[in-house]
């Protein structure tokens, strides 16, 4: 008997259409048709310029789009070889754990409550309020935030940033205890994803696998300790590896991988290199319109020097703030807005970022960049020919990867056991269609 | 034990015949293969225990019948604006050239390798002729190469002989043509239903 | 004895109000996630931002059980006939909210994958704009549908491409590269 598990269906985990053959209960065979949400992603990062294709990469993996970000912004910072601030590096850092705590509350929350574990997934829910919290604080959206840049991030760490981060992983710790009394010595919820949807190592890394998913089955593979980038080499942190390639495991792994998310958050506030001060310069400050005025009568004595006091909206691209997180780098990254509006070669260095024909130009050339996502190794290959657009951006999705071992994984259980499977998985539509 | 810088080396000393050319731009190594080869190759780099790239990370495709037509979107710009004044260019440490002509060999088939017992990356390149974009599949070797070749025949009409199951994955069977081909205009609906615009 | 038509009138429309309060406060809805937006539609579902207290907080995953449909995230071509059909089994009276930009307008993804605006294939009663908009938008959408429902209203003509003002049209993109 055929069943078709279709492409709109109660877990809300996105859209696969599963058409499952079955011999009563037990599941024969299985075919699993994606596609569903193919957005076009990578013809539409060709059409745009580079920094323009920010918003684009983060609806890939939408439960933690500041990973996508930095991984795309990354990859072209390598195609242009320039190295961002050690701020920069650790902002990076900390927001990516941030988005991967993010990104397993929701995985564990969503399965718990496929599972009928309805309360777990409520409580994940709130400590992810809280993460989002933060998150808006320092990038002014909770979900789809556009934070990164090449060369840079958008603006830096509001004040406070890092009791308030502190306040909450320890209440997110508190909510991952309550959970973890709640789910990880249940017996119904051990009896459902025990021995179920087991794959063994050897098929694991046939099927390219990465991630949580590979190392519940056995191979301690990570990206940030295997080729580490930003500063994930001053960081102490374990990596969480399973043994038998279950449900459980996996699970058991993403709780854990929580924790010394938490770890590195942690860390990283402690060591990050301090930022600029919201410190008046005693007489050195003017409001942005008489600085303009000014400047257009040629008074433009001291002005490299001065503090101007700009709209609070773009407050993050003024000089203090803009270059402790962008890499001074001429030919990606704009100047801070006292050199737009104050100076010639300012506003030059900006028209020649923004306009149209103009922009991040790399040399011809080609790169691929991994970064550790929350569900396997994000990769990112970009190809340049030298415009202001990428001639070709390919995102390496890791759950694109997971869903071509769906079949195997749920050959020979039972319909049952689909729902946990799919649940561990987390698959995210937006990056297996792209 | 090879390490990045004669794993090249390695293969180009294997396989003289096979490698049209190899660099290692911002520190990745990459060789381009002729396909004839491809299946060899990949074989070899699987199953050799000095070598044991038991990961394929990635495999996609590349369209470059465009790469040189670099089109200013502002009309007013007849050549590209030379660097003004108070930019210095940066000194180029290395360059970066395709080894193979665009319009004889306009696809190419990229292939990311992983060993996760060395730690090694390698990229392949395979440049396929415009007129017969056809390719062994690797299918036989590494199982994930199923989905992701059938993504490049969805989305650039690429071949792939040998795969057990060669449909659209991406996009629905009705839909006519490879869109990520750069003559495929990105705003070209063929809607199931509903209008056009 | 002729029956008084003014107090005819004035029972029904009492009815009518007594069934649009019952209705609007017992959403039965059948949420269509597909993408970003879902995260969004949780967490407006979850406990910070509460839908239940609307009595919209129970999804009935079969649309013969379902009176409203959200349709959450990006719909592309591939996932319009489901779309459609979905909608088709519903029972009447039956509304959608069209929930994110994409469903509305088609968001920023102006190409061959993505349909530009549900509404050319489903009539929408309400649009909650947004990428993905913030729970509070969410709740302001469903107190405006609590609205519509209340005064019984059916689903609105769908809006034809045709009957678009011009600068909706969608307008020519410079190709990359061609």
């Amino acid at each position: 008997m055929f069943l078709n598990m279709g492409p709109s269906h109660p877990a809300m985990h996105g859209i696969i259409r599963l058409i499952v053959e079955l011999d009563g209960e037990r599941v024969v065979n299985a075919d699993v048709e994606i596609g569903y949400l193919h957005r076009a992603f990578e013809k539409e990062c060709e059409a745009s310029p580079y920094n323009n294709a920010v918003p684009y990469v983060d609806r890939l993996n939408y439960v933690s789009p500041l990973i996508n970000n930095f991984g795309y912004c990354l990859a072209v910072e390598r195609l242009l070889d320039i190295q961002v601030t050690e701020r920069c590096q650790y902002i990076r850092v900390i927001l990516s754990e941030l988005s991967r705590i993010t990104d397993h509350l929701t995985c564990i929350g969503a399965s718990a409550m496929e599972l009928g574990a309805f309360t777990v997934f409520l409580y994940m829910i709130k400590a992810r309020e809280w993460l989002w919290e933060l998150v808006e604080a320092v990038t002014g959206a909770r979900l789809t935030i556009s934070y990164g840049r090449v060369g840079g991030v958008k603006a830096d760490l509001p004040s406070g940033f890092a009791e308030r981060t502190r306040k909450v992983l320890e209440d997110v710790r508190g909510v991952l205890l309550e959970c973890d009394t709640l789910l990880t010595r249940n017996r119904i919820f051990v009896d459902r994803m025990q021995g179920t949807g087991i794959i063994s190592k050897e098929r694991a890394l046939s099927y390219g696998i990465t991630g949580p998913f590979l190392r519940a089955s056995g191979v301690s593979l990570d990206v940030r300790k295997a080729t580490p980038y930003f500063i994930y080499d001053r960081l102490q942190f374990d990596v969480p590896t399973g043994s038998h390639g279950d449900n459980y495991d996996r699970y058991l792994v993403r709780m854990e991988e929580m924790e010394q998310s938490m770890r590195i958050v942690e860390q990283a506030l402690s060591q990050i290199p301090p930022g600029p001060l919201n410190v008046d310069l005693e007489g050195n400050v003017l409001p942005a319109d008489v600085m303009v005025d000014e400047a257009k009568m040629g008074r433009v004595a001291g002005f490299k020097q001065v503090l101007v006091r700009l709209d609070p909206t773009l407050e993050g691209s003024t000089r203090g703030f803009h270059e402790a997180v962008n890499a001074r780098e001429k030919r990606a990254v704009l100047p801070p807005k006292e050199d737009t509006y104050g100076n010639i070669e300012g506003l030059m260095h900006h028209f020649k970022l923004i306009m149209h024909g103009h922009g991040i130009r790399p040399a011809r050339g080609e790169y691929y960049s991994a970064v550790e996502g929350a569900n396997g190794e994000l990769g990112f290959y970009v190809i340049s020919n030298g415009s202001e657009r990428p001639y070709r951006v390919r995102v390496r999705p890791p759950c694109f990867t997971i869903m071509s071992a769906l079949p195997e994984l749920i050959r020979g259980g039972l319909v049952a056991d689909i729902v946990p499977t799919f649940g561990s998985i987390n698959m995210i539509g937006g990056e297996l269609d792209r | 034990m090879p390490n990045e810088s004669t794993l090249i080396e390695a293969l180009q000393r294997r396989f003289p015949h096979a490698v049209l050319a190899s660099h290692h731009y911002r520190g990745q190594q990459t060789v381009l293969l002729k396909r004839e080869a491809l299946l060899e190759v990949a074989r070899v780099l699987k199953e050799d225990p000095s070598l044991g790239f038991d990961l394929l990370m990635d495999l996609c495709g590349v369209d470059y019948v465009a790469f040189e037509r670099v089109r200013m979107s502002a009309p007013t710009l007849a050549t590209p604006s030379p660097l003004p004044y108070y930019m210095t260019p940066k000194p180029m440490k290395e360059t970066w050239e395709r080894f193979v002509s665009h319009e004889a060999y306009r696809f190419e088939v990229v292939y990311h390798f992983y060993s996760t017992g060395q730690n090694l990356r390698l990229r392949v390149n395979v440049p396929l002729p415009t007129a017969d974009p056809v390719i062994d599949s690797i299918t036989s070797l590494w199982q994930c190469a199923e989905w992701f070749e059938r993504e490049v025949w969805d989305m650039f009409g690429i071949r792939f002989t040998g795969h057990p199951n060669l449909r659209r994955i991406l996009l629905y069977e009705e839909f006519q043509g490879h869109p990520l081909r750069k003559d495929y205009p990105v705003n070209k609906r063929q809607p199931l239903i509903g209008p056009i615009n | 004895m002729a029956v008084d038509v003014s107090q005819l009138n004035w029972t029904t429309t009492r009815l009518d109000a007594a069934l649009g309060w019952a209705r609007k406060y017992s959403i039965f809805q059948y949420p269509f996630v597909t993408a970003c937006c879902g995260m969004e539609y949780m967490a407006t579902a979850a406990s910070h931002y509460d839908m239940d207290r609307f009595g919209a907080g129970f999804p009935r995953f079969s649309p013969r059980q379902a009176d409203v449909l959200f349709v959450v995230g990006t719909i592309s071509h591939k996932m319009a006939p489901v779309l459609k059909r979905v909608y088709d089994q519903m029972t009447e009276p039956k509304w959608v909210v069209a929930f994110g930009v994409c469903t509305c307008t088609g968001g920023f993804y102006d190409n061959y994958a993505t349909v530009m605006g549900i509404d050319t294939i489903i009539p929408v009663d309400v649009y909650i704009p947004g990428c993905p908009p913030r729970p509070e938008n969410v709740l302001d959408g469903l107190i405006k549908l609590q609205e519509k429902i209340a005064h019984g209203a059916a689903a609105t003509q769908p809006a034809s491409p045709a009957a678009r003002p011009d600068e909706l049209q969608t307008p020519h993109r410079p190709e990359a590269h061609l």
